[in-house]
């Protein structure tokens, strides 16, 4: 524990369910909430951000305490901003007057200028006039995120924000919450089941299962760690960090470096500078002795066998590839492991058959 | 309209408005519990607040006049301390009215509250409001529009009623002769042209009174969808 992260424990008993979780969260940074649903993200937000309540459970926000015991400070106390599932705006006041009814509350809202930068970088300057019936459901998030940056929380509290919206609604937000990710500062709780929206967004991951953590930490290392069954939607795969370095214009493609290696991608249009997040999966990776010529892959890496697991199905291993300082996963046959005599420190060549970029 | 029909209409609009004014302290308290409360009570005070609609009017009518009266459990209390009892007094004619009325109230303002939505309150809960400021600021501004049910309905009814008048506060003009009982006064006397008077005109003010409240409810309902 230290004073910079934010401890929480919690135990919560209910006819059929019970949450009973023990997390050490970064002070900085997204770190998602994943799980299937019924697996408690939601009512793990609700008892940090004070709206549920158990008497057994104990939580540090950055050496502040907010709760010990059944000693428990109300959510109107906490330092917070919540952002819900659906549009939670008060349908009787406009947007702006939805942005003001917590600066006028909160003990440090923030200021002109900063606020000014929240409504430019979610881009609702021109809807603040509006009443919430006459704004979108994508429209009316948004608004929804600045109210509650607006009180200049310490912590950002979100419950699936983007799951009532449709795909193209999605696709409108999350390039709002990337550069909200990007450009403020704020510790950042983000509950999802979607694999999309964690896979560019988180920085570290919870996984939930049934109201316990079956693994916490740092987003790539959680995700490649073949001894543990995470699976974004069933799929194992791990995602890259890079940044586009070279694009050619003539074969529609872009070549991303990230720490160990590059990889070519489709060209989405992205300048020479940006970064981009990359999804490898398992499925998408095979390994061989030496370096294919003759074959249609587009990128092939050389990579360091690190650890071996199981697979969902016994015919299947998961292999974890050191590649410089980052991991891929592959997925092969059991049999092919074995031809290939696979083990820790191996030297392989891993082809990747497909790249997707998730933003 | 007679000098005596003119003093029953002002004291029938002093009992109804006093009437809706208590009911507002009281009732929106009970409605907000109702409308959020788990406790399995809950039920029974329900049925309870539902009772006056069904009971003859005369059944409450009694029993409050026994309760108000000086050997009742109210009325000789007050005797006791040293004030005046409340059978046939104004003040014992609000406080058989609230009773008579609170459905009235409580219905359309708890239903009004469970419309709000826990969502709004936790929203607010965030945004650093506390619970009073909470039913301020998000409650009372949502259910505006139960509100103006509440206070219509708890007012005309009150206008309307005539049994448990009629056993509480008796006929004394000025003090407890509404216009109900008027009515029935000049019917009973076959003056029927004063019972047209009093009659129609209740009748009209309360069809327009309603009016009112649904032309009012439909244009917010317009606003709010």
């Amino acid at each position: 524990m230290s004073a910079a992260s934010i401890e929480a424990r919690f135990r919560l008993v209910r006819p059929g369910f019970t949450l009973d979780v023990d997390l050490d969260l970064p002070g900085h940074g997204v770190t998602a909430l994943f799980g299937p649903s019924g697996s408690g993200k939601t009512t793990l937000l609700r008892l940090i951000a004070g709206l549920a309540h158990t008497g057994d459970g104990r939580l540090l926000m950055k050496g502040e305490v907010w709760q010990d015991g059944s000693a428990c400070l109300p959510a109107h106390k906490r330092a917070l901003g919540y952002v819900f599932q659906e549009a939670s705006l008060f349908p009787h006041l406009s947007a702006r007057s939805n942005l003001e009814y917590g600066i006028r509350r909160a003990a440090s809202p923030l200021d002109r200028a900063a606020l000014d930068h929240v409504v430019e970088l979610l881009g609702i300057a021109r809807l603040l006039e509006r009443m919430p019936h006459q704004l979108s459901g994508g429209e009316r998030q948004r608004v929804a995120i600045a109210r509650a940056l607006a009180v200049r929380p310490r912590l950002l509290l979100m419950d699936e924000p983007l799951s009532a919206l449709d795909l193209a609604r999605k696709q409108e937000i999350l390039p709002y919450l990337e550069r909200m990710h990007a450009e403020l500062d704020i510790p950042v709780l983000y509950v999802s089941h979607a694999t999309d929206e964690v896979a560019r967004l988180a920085d570290h991951i919870v996984v939930l299962e049934a109201g316990k953590t079956v693994a916490q930490g740092p987003f790539d290392a959680v995700l490649s760690d073949v001894g543990l069954p995470v699976r974004l939607n069933e799929d194992a795969g791990v995602v890259l960090e890079g940044r586009v370095v070279e694009r050619d214009a003539g074969w529609h493609l872009a070549r991303v470096e990230f720490p160990g290696g590059s990889l070519w991608v489709r060209d989405e249009g992205h300048g020479v500078g940006d970064r981009l997040r990359l999804r490898v999966l398992a499925r998408d990776v095979s390994l061989s002795h030496a370096a294919h010529t003759d074959s249609s892959f587009l990128n092939q890496l050389q990579a360091q066998v690190d650890a071996l697991g199981d697979d969902t199905h016994p015919a299947l291993v998961l292999a974890r590839l050191a590649v410089g300082g980052q991991s891929l996963l592959a997925r092969l046959t059991r049999r092919a492991a074995a031809s290939l005599q696979l083990a820790p420190g191996k030297a392989v060549w891993a082809q990747i058959k497909d790249v997707a970029v998730v933003g | 309209m007679s000098d005596a029909d003119w003093l029953a209409l002002a004291t029938t609009l002093k009992l109804a408005a006093a009437t809706t004014l208590v009911l507002l302290v009281v009732g929106t308290p009970v409605a907000w519990w109702l409308a959020r409360t788990r406790n399995r009570l809950a039920v029974a005070v329900e049925a309870v607040v539902a009772l006056p609609l069904v009971l003859p009017p005369t059944v409450l009518g009694f029993y409050m006049l026994v309760a108000l009266g000086p050997r009742g459990f109210i009325g000789g209390t007050l005797q006791d301390l040293g004030w005046h009892h409340l059978a046939f007094s104004f003040t014992g004619l609000v406080v058989a009215s609230t009773l008579y009325s609170l459905p009235f109230m409580v219905q359309p303002l708890k239903d009004a509250f469970a419309a709000v939505g826990e969502r709004m309150l936790d929203a607010a809960a965030t945004l650093r409001a506390g619970p009073w400021d909470r039913f301020f600021s998000v409650v009372l501004p949502l259910s505006r529009r139960g509100f103006l049910t509440a206070t219509t309905l708890t007012f005309a009814h009150t206008v309307g009623e005539f049994g448990v008048v009629l056993m509480v506060g008796g006929n004394i003009p000025g003090e407890t002769r509404v216009l109900s009982i008027a009515i029935y006064d000049h019917a009973e006397a076959l003056d029927y042209a004063s019972a047209h008077v009093l009659a129609g005109g209740l009748l009209a003010a309360s069809f327009l009174l309603l009016l009112l409240v649904y032309f009012l409810n439909r244009r917010y309902h317009v606003v709010h969808a």
